[in-house]
This record gives structure tokens, sequence and C-alpha cells, in this order.
């Protein structure tokens, strides 16, 4: 008897619509696939889907709470579609969050009397370098020892995160907060100024997009961009024409760092308003960044949107998690689902698959 | 050649079937573009080693991938020990009997030899170590392979992997062993143990099947030679009653497809200069050995030799992808020995490599192709940014004057034709107007048009006054575009002369290494001598 077999053939082309029904494909058996967790949990995943909805796009208040959250994820995401397209698999936002988080706290805590005009711009200027230099660890290594850059990066999330432990039980710790580990509020100048009845810290936003335009036009216009896609797409053929490799994998890990920095500054100056501990700034933003990337299909502009869907799922997680007194990791299931199908579906884009008898 | 169209014939199952133990007959395997098998026929007699020799794309490794089952043929029968075999996989080949040691071995790193070799085999579930250990450790002796059965995959040489490799075969049932290119990661003393090995086998009845573009190898080795050329078999000859030089001429071909018009060009000055340069190959291994060469302004140098012979090292020692260990090479009386590649395209060092891909980028478009070796340059490059409406106009030009048949500018390259991807890489590189051009394999894997026109090209570049060094297995193509040709052999030059004094027979000693001339690495003085004063080394 004959049994039959999966036959792979790699396709020529990709046209568009393939990628797109692909990528519209996987998303409904990540539903798929959820609505039966959510049924082993004992939901009616119908139910579940209808709240996760609601909670994230169904009320102002819950735009406004996606919105809020969206920023980080738009950040640290835009600045992975750069990391990406170079081949440079930054897999360490979070860290990189919490590098520009710490750096902007330091800054706020220390330099509290000088005026929001001054500090505001270098605690995110500072934000900036401390991601920027914690994503040059991982990039110098790959680029002068070949080490792999997904288990550096990966690794240093934890060691960033036990850095921010350390500072709010230890030496940051506030002198009016009754033991919490947590520092002291920031000065008003520290703070972000928010849009009214709501926690969205407008600067940072207008930031996230202004950068998303500008990573952008560097991509698809500049010639830095084109040293970057040509090096993403194959380092062969940059080396061929001269290209500098080390300098670009540098360069890309330094700005995808930068931009998850730059995020950890708006958690803490636009939301919490002081340092607190790892899983108070951010419920993951950096990995979810990963998929807001994957999604966009490495562009940029398209990851605004991206991040925007998946602050949604943010909020309508939390919501579920109270309404229907589900676990808390049940959204970081759903990422996780959501991004395993994504990539699966990315072969179908890429080859033609028969099954033959 | 009326002795090898004799040859062709062999395969009638009717008469060959009791000795023959594998008949393909008619095979065509066709990718897009190219017809990698062009109605090869192949007879494999039991108990014999029989050699499969091509240039490299002559579409041995095809064949050898059909009769395992990798690639389906599209039209062609196969014949196994006089059954009709329908070969879907290489399960159903491992079933007949056939196993293949491919090129780049297919072993787990990590695991040990004995692990390797059992991997994926059903016969029991628990982990059948013990008696597998015994059974490896009976075959290596009878065999004369040492390998050490505990030992560890990335623990072993290149050569020892490749016994693992032929132990996992044989532990398989295999009685027909196919080899792709057996001896190229070997050392000299690795190739003499495993050729040992090889008859050895064929003694207790097993079949060997090796490709090979080693003239030596082929005859200290085998029994009988296949040889291909472009995708077809030209002849199938006893070992015995052959010699290198016959192989060579086979094997390359001889008779000149085109009349070129090739306009009387003076030479100008020397633009590159190679003093005695030395270089390593990607295994740390010596590749170019104290080779000097002139190429001047207004000619073509062909470089004519068995691919693997130093020729890729040779050409990244210019282009900058390579460190030179010794020796020095000069553009225009500037030292470029060790300067970034950068700086050497900026002094006009432009190279069409032998491995396409590493000069282009798939899934970009034409366009953004072409600009590679440009886009820091007014106008396309411009301040920080790239003035897109420039390279419109550069892309459709480039793809205008060279008749690069594309639907626009903006389709990814890999989706265009070989021909064409060719004549997009050629033109990019011409169009920087270089001072020296390098063409490795400018046409290979090319259909005769496409061929035409990339030679057209050349001579045009010649003609404006480029050093121009080509680089080509094929033979005919050194000849009849060169104005000179050197043979390299093992790294070395083992001549240099004007290509119109060329003379088959000597080259093919040289490409073999049988002949070496006195070297005259200068224009003048390979034109003031007659070269074939050299004796048989």
């Amino acid at each position: 008897m004959k049994i039959p077999r999966l036959r792979f053939e790699r396709r020529l082309s990709s046209p568009q619509w393939l990628q797109v029904a692909a990528l519209v494909v996987s998303l409904l058996l990540a539903m798929l696939t959820i609505a039966v967790i959510f049924y082993a949990l004992g939901v009616n995943p119908l139910i579940a889907f209808q709240r996760i909805f609601r909670g994230g796009f169904g009320s102002v208040y819950g735009l406004k709470e996606t919105v809020t959250k969206s920023i980080p994820l738009m950040l640290a995401g835009v600045g992975l579609t750069l990391a990406f397209k170079g081949r440079m698999y930054n897999i360490g936002a979070e860290g990189q969050l919490f590098m520009g988080a710490i750096v902007a706290s330091g800054l706020a805590l220390e330099f509290s009397e000088w005026p929001a005009y001054i500090l505001l711009p270098v605690m995110f200027l500072g934000g900036f370098l401390g991601g920027a230099l914690w994503a040059a660890i991982p990039a110098i290594l790959k680029a002068r020892f070949r080490v792999d850059e997904v288990l550096t990066s990966l690794m240093l999330v934890y060691v960033a995160s036990d850095a921010v432990k350390y500072l709010v039980y230890g030496p940051w710790r506030g002198t009016d907060t009754r033991g919490f580990p947590i520092t002291d509020e920031f000065s008003a100048a520290a703070q972000l100024p928010r849009l009214i009845d709501s926690r969205i810290h407008y600067p940072t936003l207008i930031l996230a997009l202004l950068l998303a335009v500008l990573i952008y036009l560097l991509v698809a216009r500049t010639k830095l961009g084109y040293e970057i896609r040509v090096t993403g797409e194959n380092p062969d053929a940059a080396r061929y024409a001269g290209m500098n490799y080390q300098k670009i994998a540098l360069l890309v890990m330094l700005i995808s760092g930068g931009l998850a920095g730059l995020a950890g500054v708006g958690e803490v100056a636009g939301i919490h308003f002081r340092m607190r501990p790892p899983e108070g700034i951010s419920p993951g933003y950096g990995f979810t960044a990963i998929i807001v990337a994957w999604l966009a299909r490495l562009n940029p502009l398209a990851a605004i949107l991206t991040a925007f869907l998946l602050g949604g799922l943010l909020v309508g997680g939390d919501a579920i998690q109270i309404a229907l007194n589900l676990p808390a990791a049940t959204v970081h299931v759903f990422n996780g689902v959501i991004l395993l199908f994504v990539i699966a579906g990315e072969l179908f884009t890429r080859y033609r698959i028969r099954l033959e008898f | 050649m009326p002795d090898d169209q004799s040859a062709i014939m062999v395969a009638a199952p009717q008469d060959t079937v009791e000795t023959a133990t594998i008949i393909m007959r008619g095979i065509i395997k066709r990718f897009p573009g190219v017809v990698a098998n062009d109605g090869a026929n192949l007879e494999v007699r039991k108990g014999e080693i029989h050699a499969l020799l091509g240039e490299n794309g002559a579409g041995k490794t095809t064949l050898m991938n059909v009769l395992y089952g990798i690639y389906h043929p599209d039209e062609g029968e196969i014949w196994v020990d006089g059954q009709r075999a329908a070969i879907h996989s290489p399960q159903d080949a491992i079933r007949l009997g056939i196993g293949m040691i491919h090129q780049q071995f297919r072993l787990v790193q990590t695991h040990s030899v004995t692990e390797n070799v059992i991997l994926g085999l059903k016969e029991s579930f628990f982990f059948p170590e013990r008696a597998a250990r015994k059974r490896i450790l009976e075959l290596t002796e009878k065999y004369g392979m040492k390998v050490d059965p505990d030992a560890r995959i990335w623990q072993l040489s290149a050569g020892e992997q490749q016994r693992v490799e032929i132990l996992k075969a044989l532990y398989r049932g295999a009685k027909i062993l196919i080899l792709d290119e057996p001896t190229s990661m070997l050392t000299p003393g690795e190739t003499k143990d495993l050729l040992n090995t090889l008859r050895r086998m064929t003694a207790e009845g097993h079949t060997v099947v090796f490709i090979t573009h080693k003239l030596e190898e082929v005859i200290e080795a085998s029994d009988r030679v296949t040889v291909l050329r472009q995708g077809k078999v030209i002849a199938t000859l006893e070992t015995a009653a052959t010699g290198e030089s016959k192989l060579a001429q086979l094997m390359v071909g001889r008779e000149v497809l085109f009349h070129l018009d090739k306009k009387q060009v003076d030479t100008g000055p020397v633009v590159l200069e190679i003093d005695k340069l030395s270089a390593l190959n990607d295994k740390g291994m010596t590749a170019v050995v104290d080779l000097s060469l002139e190429v001047h302004a207004g000619e073509i140098l062909g470089i004519a030799g068995v691919a693997g012979n130093g020729q890729r090292e040779l050409v990244e020692a210019i282009t900058g992808l390579r460190d030179a260990t010794g020796g020095r090479i000069a553009v225009n009386g500037q030292d470029i020995t060790h300067v970034p590649p950068r700086a050497r395209i900026e002094r006009g060092v432009c190279c069409v490599p032998g491995e396409r891909w590493t000069a282009l980028i798939p899934g970009m478009s034409i366009a953004d192709n072409l600009i590679l070796k440009n886009y820091l340059q007014p106008p396309i490059g411009r301040g920080l940014f790239l003035d897109r409406a420039a390279i419109a106009a550069y892309a459709d030009g480039l793809i205008k004057d060279y008749a690069i048949m594309t639907p626009d500018r903006r389709t990814p390259i890999k989706m265009l034709s070989g021909g064409n991807i060719q004549r997009a890489l050629l033109a990019r590189e011409i169009a920087c107007q270089p001072a020296l051009l390098i063409a490795a394999h400018p046409t290979s894997g090319l259909d005769v048009g496409a061929t035409e026109t990339i030679w057209q090209l050349l001579l045009a570049e010649r003609e404006r006054g480029t050093a121009v060094l080509l680089i080509s297995e094929d033979l005919e193509e050194t000849l009849s575009l060169s104005d000179r040709v050197a043979v390299i052999f093992e790294g070395q030059i083992m001549g240099l002369f004007p290509a119109k004094d060329a003379n088959l027979e000597q080259i093919s000693l040289m490409m073999a290494g049988a002949l070496r001339l006195p070297v005259r690495s200068t224009l003048r003085q390979a034109q003031g001598s007659a070269y074939l004063a050299g004796e048989p080394a």
C-alpha cells in the first residue's frame, strides 16, 4: 500500500493575493484553535470572542485603552520591522524596553528639578540610548563572533528585567511608598501629558507615528535602507557589492533597540509616573511587538495598524479575564497561537504543496 | 566521432539485460529555463565502477537524482536488474538496492556514528544500538573503512563522515552505490582510501557509480566512463581504452558553434597585474599558488581549466572577497591587494561571478538589482537618499540597451529566464565602465542564443578598451573569445599562449596537470616566442 505524501515545491513567485489569503486563513485558523482552547476552559468561544472585541474596540473606554497599549507596541514593533528586514532577529525588545525605562526613570529621579521641556526630551533621548546600547550587545557579538543574536537578545531580557527588580527593591525604592517596591512618583516635569479622560500619553503616540513614517522612508528611499534590504535578502550580494555587513547589523539593532527603549520611556513617564517591577511596566509588549512586526509583513506603516489590533487584543484579554474568570496567561496563549499560525502560513506563500499518492 | 556514436547505442535492454544492473533510457528532465537532462542514456554493468564525467551543469547530478528518486523525469525509462522501475522517492530507490552519497553530507552532527546509521530505520521500536554497532563493525571490517561507531559526527573529518554516509547506504542493503563528487572534500590520502574501499565493494558484487569532473580519478578508479555534456550523453567508453586528453576533449566539446566577428584591437597598457598570488579555499587548503598574470586593456585573457582548480578563489582574491595569503594584485598600477571590496569597485574592478546568485538579490526588483554597484553615486544616490526617478530612468535604459526581456523594471529578478538574468548582471557590471571586467562562467547554463549575446557583450567591452579576465570551463568559449589563454591546474598556471596558437591536445594535458609550459606571464614574451616548447611533465 502506498501512503500519500506531501510534496513541497518551491514557488518561483508569490503573488500579492496569495500573501493576503495566507494571512487571512492563518488568522482564521488561529481563531479556531483559540476557540478550542476556550471550549476546553469551559467558556463558550463565541461569547469569549465577542467580549474580547467589545472590550478592545466596542466602547470609548476600550478604544482609549487600546490606543494606550498600542503606543509601546507600535514603537517596539516598528523598530523590529527594521531589524528583521536586515536579517537581525532581535527577540529582546522587551529587555531593551526595560533599559529605556531604567534610564528615563534614573534621569527623572535625578534631575526632577529640571523644567519639562528639557527633562522630557532628555528622558526620551536617554531611553533611546539605553535601549540601543542594550541591543548593541547581541549585535556586536553577532557581527564580531557570529554568536546567534536570537539567544543573546532573548537572554538579555532577563538581565534587564532583573536590573529593574534590583532597582525598585533596592536603591531606588521610594521613601513614601509604604514598603512597596516602586520608586517615588516623578516630578510633574517628568510626567507626559495625556489626552483628557484617558491614559493616552499623546507625545509618545505622535513620536511613534512619526518614527513609523521615518523608518518607512529610511527603508524605501535611502541608500542606507537599500543596504539594509540587500543585506537582509542576500548577505553574499551585500558583501560582493562592498557593503559593510557589520555596520548594517549594528545599525539596525541600535535603531530597533532604541525604539523599544522609547516605548519604555513612554510607559514610565506616561502611564505609571514611576518605576515599578518589570511585570508592572510591561505585560510583554516587547514580545508582542514581534507579532506586530510579523503581521505587518515588516512594513513599518502597516505596523501602526497591527499594533492597534494587538493592543485591542490585550485590552480585550484583560476584559475577559475579569468577566469570564479566565487565567491571566490567556492573552499570552492567544499571542503565541497567532504568531505560530502566521509564521506557518508563510510556508504556503513560498511553496506549492501537493498531496501525492 | 564514429566510435563515440556507437558508444551511445549501448543501452538496448534486450541484449544487455544480463550484464546491466541499471539502464536509463531517454531521460529528459527540465527545470524552468534549462533542460538538465536531454535524452540521456546510461547503462551500468553489475560489479563495475562507472564514472560519470562532465563539466558543472552537464547534468550528472540531475541524472543521478532521477535514479535515486529525488527528481521525477519528464520523459524516459529506468530499468533496474532487468525490471522496469518506477522510482518516486529515495525510499523506492533504497528498496531497489540503490544508495546515494550526496556531496553535502546529511548527518546529525551531535549524534554518534551508530545513531546516524540507523536513524530513520523502522526495524524495531527500541533503539537497536548493540546489534547495529556489531553490524557496523562488520561492514567497516569487510570494506576496510576505519570509523569508530561511537564517535560523534562533529569529531570526524570529511573523509570519515563520508564513510558514515557509505555505511548508511550499505546498512540499508544498497547494492548499487552512487557517489556525487566523492573526492571533492577529501585529502589525497583519504581519496586513496576511498578508492580502495570502492574496489573492495565491487569485488563483493556491489556496483558503484561516481560523479566527477576530475579526469585522473576516472582513469585511476573506473572500469567504464560515461561523458555528459549539456545534458546529453556524449559517449560511454571502456576506461582502459581511453586517456585523459581524449576524455577532456569529449567533456568540453571541440566544435566551435559560432563564427565570432572579432575585430583587431590594439592592446593597451597593463590593467591587472597579479604577482605571485596565493590564496586559500574555504577549508583553509591552498587553492591559488604563486600565480602571476597580466591582463592588458583591450584584451580578453581566458583562463581554461577544470572547475575547482582555484578559479573561484582567484576571482575572489581579485574582487576582495577573499584574503590573499601572499603576493600582490595591482589595478592600473595601484596596489589593491589588501583594500576592501568597495575600494576595488571604485577603481573599476567589476565582476560577474560564477555563482550568479551571490551577485544578485533574487526577491528584489530588476531596478534594485541594476543599481547594486552605483547606488552611492549621483545620479542614483543623492545625499542620504536614492533618486527614484533616476533609478527608473537608469534601469529602463539598461533594460532597453541590453534587450533584457522583462514585463517591467519592478519585476523581481528571479522571475526572469537564466539568459535574461545573466544579461542584466552583465549589463550592470558593464554600465559601471570597468577598467577590469571579470567574467566567470558567463554562459554556463545558458542556451545558444543567450550565449551568443553574452559573447557579443564581452567582445564589445574588449573593443572599448576594457581588460577582460574570462574564466570558463567551456574550452570552446575560452578559445573563441580570448586573445590569450592561460590554463589553470591546482591553482597554478600550466601554460599561457595566444589563443590562435592553441593546441587542443596540449591544453587537455595541461588541464589534467600532465604538462606544464615555462611561464611567460607578460604579453610581449608570449608573443615573442613559440609556446609549444614545453615537454610533457
